[in-house]
């Protein structure tokens, strides 16, 4: 029997016809493709344009909600030292020191144990299961909410400090101050520099280092010469992070540094930081003006924290072109 | 009689379980130029890497069998004087991008920590790069960065940054494999001089700069050593079949 005569003929497929639709088809898709890119790319603008028009929003509020301190107050708010909304004298000299002194000192701290876990990490053993569990405990650093920093801080941190002070003998140990706010911060910040130098150190090429200890070079000296040269900016970058991350972090902060006016002595006194007494503040301000300082006080962070970002930013490119 | 500078006795080297180098007896004869020669994943590059302790430096890697330079034990000594003795120039120009060329020629000792006065750093500069055949280009632009050179120079300029530490022994891991026709000559035409000074051990894949440069050329094949004999009779009386045919390109 013939089996080609026994298909009827409307079972087989006519290919011209067929591939005539499908190729009408696909052109038809491939138009849908391009009016799909146009949409994608004015997403993708309304997106990025959405987030620059929200940055220009909130600096546009914190300058308008300031107007009347600043037109009170104008440059004395920023050198004055006292604070005081009773007899609405405000000045922010106390809480600009208190932030910087705790970001930076905490900074300080931070360094020499982030540079340590990003080399360990990226370069000495990136794949031992000790390597492992101390790449999630730095995530999980950064993971912990800061109240809960606040009060491990409390009840472990201002202790010890407490003690430390009275072993300096000093009149009045407190434990809360510039220092304990400090340290709670150096643990917080870890993380960032760490992560991003991690991942900078492990995309030093390897035929760099091979070079070095072609030439008789020891794992440190491979570390000294190739490596940290070699991610110089990331490493910077990474503690830029974390500084900014300090200058900015609130709650652990106002739970720990005392919360006074007054201008800080030594780094043991107690005092506030511009992002502490707004938290601390806002929900006491009666009066405009001081309302208005308070908001001035978030302006003058804002600005702080662009200005250092603004500052790091030129130091590594001079740092990358050297 | 030539003295023997390198000499390997049932040499083994593997990565995990993978045996890639079996059983090498070798010698390496002083102030020649050796070449290893062999296809693609032979172990070739792997036994150069024996030889200075590079290749221990991979993690899974390791080695047995007998390893000596001037008859002392290469895996007794500390890697660090190993490879102050024996230098090596890799497949890839690998100047520090970081470094002017000067500081490149004698990155070796400052990566080691030794403190020169500025007239011997200028000297072993010099001598370096007049070694390499490099000085008359570059000598106007020492301060630039290394990574500024062409591929040829930037080779030439590793090779002088290895000679500057002065070792007895030059390991190339197929040092014009990345470069043109004529920097792998003005490379090769190299070979001819360094070997007054140093002992020269090749690895390349390419046949003719094998025959073209060598006094000496071992054949590997699958991870062991087939034939080892002077360059001219390997090259037109090979006794292995093997040789004959990767020799007559039956198999690359």
């Amino acid at each position: 029997m013939n089996m080609e005569t026994s298909i009827p003929a409307s079972v087989i497929p006519s290919p011209v016809v067929r591939d005539g639709a499908g190729l009408r088809k696909r052109v038809r898709r491939t138009f849908r493709q391009i009016r799909g890119e146009g949409a994608f790319r004015s997403l993708l603008l309304i997106a990025g344009g959405l987030l620059v028009v929200l940055v220009l929003g909130i600096l546009l509020t914190l300058i308008t909600q300031s107007l009347p301190s600043i037109r009170l107050l104008g440059l004395k708010f920023i050198w004055g030292s006292t604070w005081n909304p009773v007899r609405n004298v405000y000045g922010a000299w106390p809480f600009l020191l208190g932030t910087l002194l705790t970001s930076f000192l905490a900074l300080l701290i931070s360094i020499p144990f982030s540079v340590a876990i990003a080399i360990f990490l990226g370069e000495y053993y990136p794949s031992s299961w000790f390597a492992g569990a101390l790449k999630n405990a730095v995530e999980l650093i950064a993971a912990v909410p800061s109240v809960i920093y606040g009060f491990w801080g409390l009840a472990v941190l201002v202790p010890m400090v407490r003690q430390l002070e009275a072993r300096f003998g000093m009149e009045q140990p407190l434990g809360v101050g510039i220092f304990s706010a400090s340290l709670i911060l150096s643990i917080m910040i870890i993380p960032y520099a760490a992560s991003l130098g991690r991942s900078m150190i492990q995309m030093v090429p390897g035929h760099l280092k091979e070079a070095a200890y072609g030439l008789g070079a020891t794992h440190w000296e491979v570390i000294r010469h190739v490596v940290i040269p070699y991610t110089r900016s990331g490493l910077f970058a990474g503690i830029l992070l974390s500084l900014g991350r300090a200058l900015g972090e609130t709650m652990a902060v106002t739970m720990v540094i005392g919360n006074t006016s007054i201008l800080p002595k030594s780094i043991f006194s107690p005092g506030n930081t511009m992002a502490s007494v707004i938290a601390n503040e806002f929900t006491e301000a009666d009066k405009t003006v001081y309302l208005s300082a308070l908001i001035e006080l978030g302006l003058a962070l804002f600005l702080v924290t662009v200005i250092i970002n603004i500052a790091g930013k030129k130091i590594i490119d001079r740092v990358t072109n050297e | 009689m030539e003295s023997t500078i390198i000499k390997s006795r049932n040499f083994n080297a593997s990565f995990g379980s993978n045996h890639v180098v079996k059983n090498v007896n070798i010698d390496i004869p002083r102030n020649h130029v050796v070449a290893v020669m062999g296809p693609s994943g032979c172990g070739k590059t792997t036994y150069l890497r024996c030889i200075n302790r590079m290749h221990e430096l991979i993690p899974g890697a390791t080695c047995r069998g007998m390893m000596t330079i001037n008859e002392e034990d290469i895996y007794t000594m500390h890697p660090i004087f190993v490879r102050l003795k024996i230098g090596m120039v890799f497949q890839r120009p690998n100047p520090f991008p970081n470094l002017s060329i000067y500081d490149n020629v004698i990155a070796g000792y400052k990566l080691n920590g030794i403190k020169l006065a500025r007239a011997e750093k200028d000297r072993i500069v010099e001598h370096s790069l007049t070694r390499v055949a490099l000085w008359n280009e570059v000598k106007d632009s020492l301060m630039k960065k290394g990574a500024f050179l062409s591929g040829g120079q930037q080779q030439r300029l590793c090779i002088a940054r290895a000679v500057a530490m002065e070792p007895e022994v030059l390991l190339f891991d197929e040092p014009t494999s990345a470069l043109d026709p004529i920097s792998t000559s003005t490379v090769e035409d190299l070979f001819h001089e360094l070997k007054a000074n140093y002992t020269l051990i090749i690895v390349t894949h390419n046949m003719q700069q094998a025959a073209r440069v060598s006094d000496k050329t071992a054949f590997f094949y699958m991870g062991e050593l087939v034939e080892y004999e002077l360059t001219k009779d390997i090259f037109t009386n090979p006794r292995d079949s093997r040789t004959q045919n990767y020799i007559t390109g039956r198999f690359s």
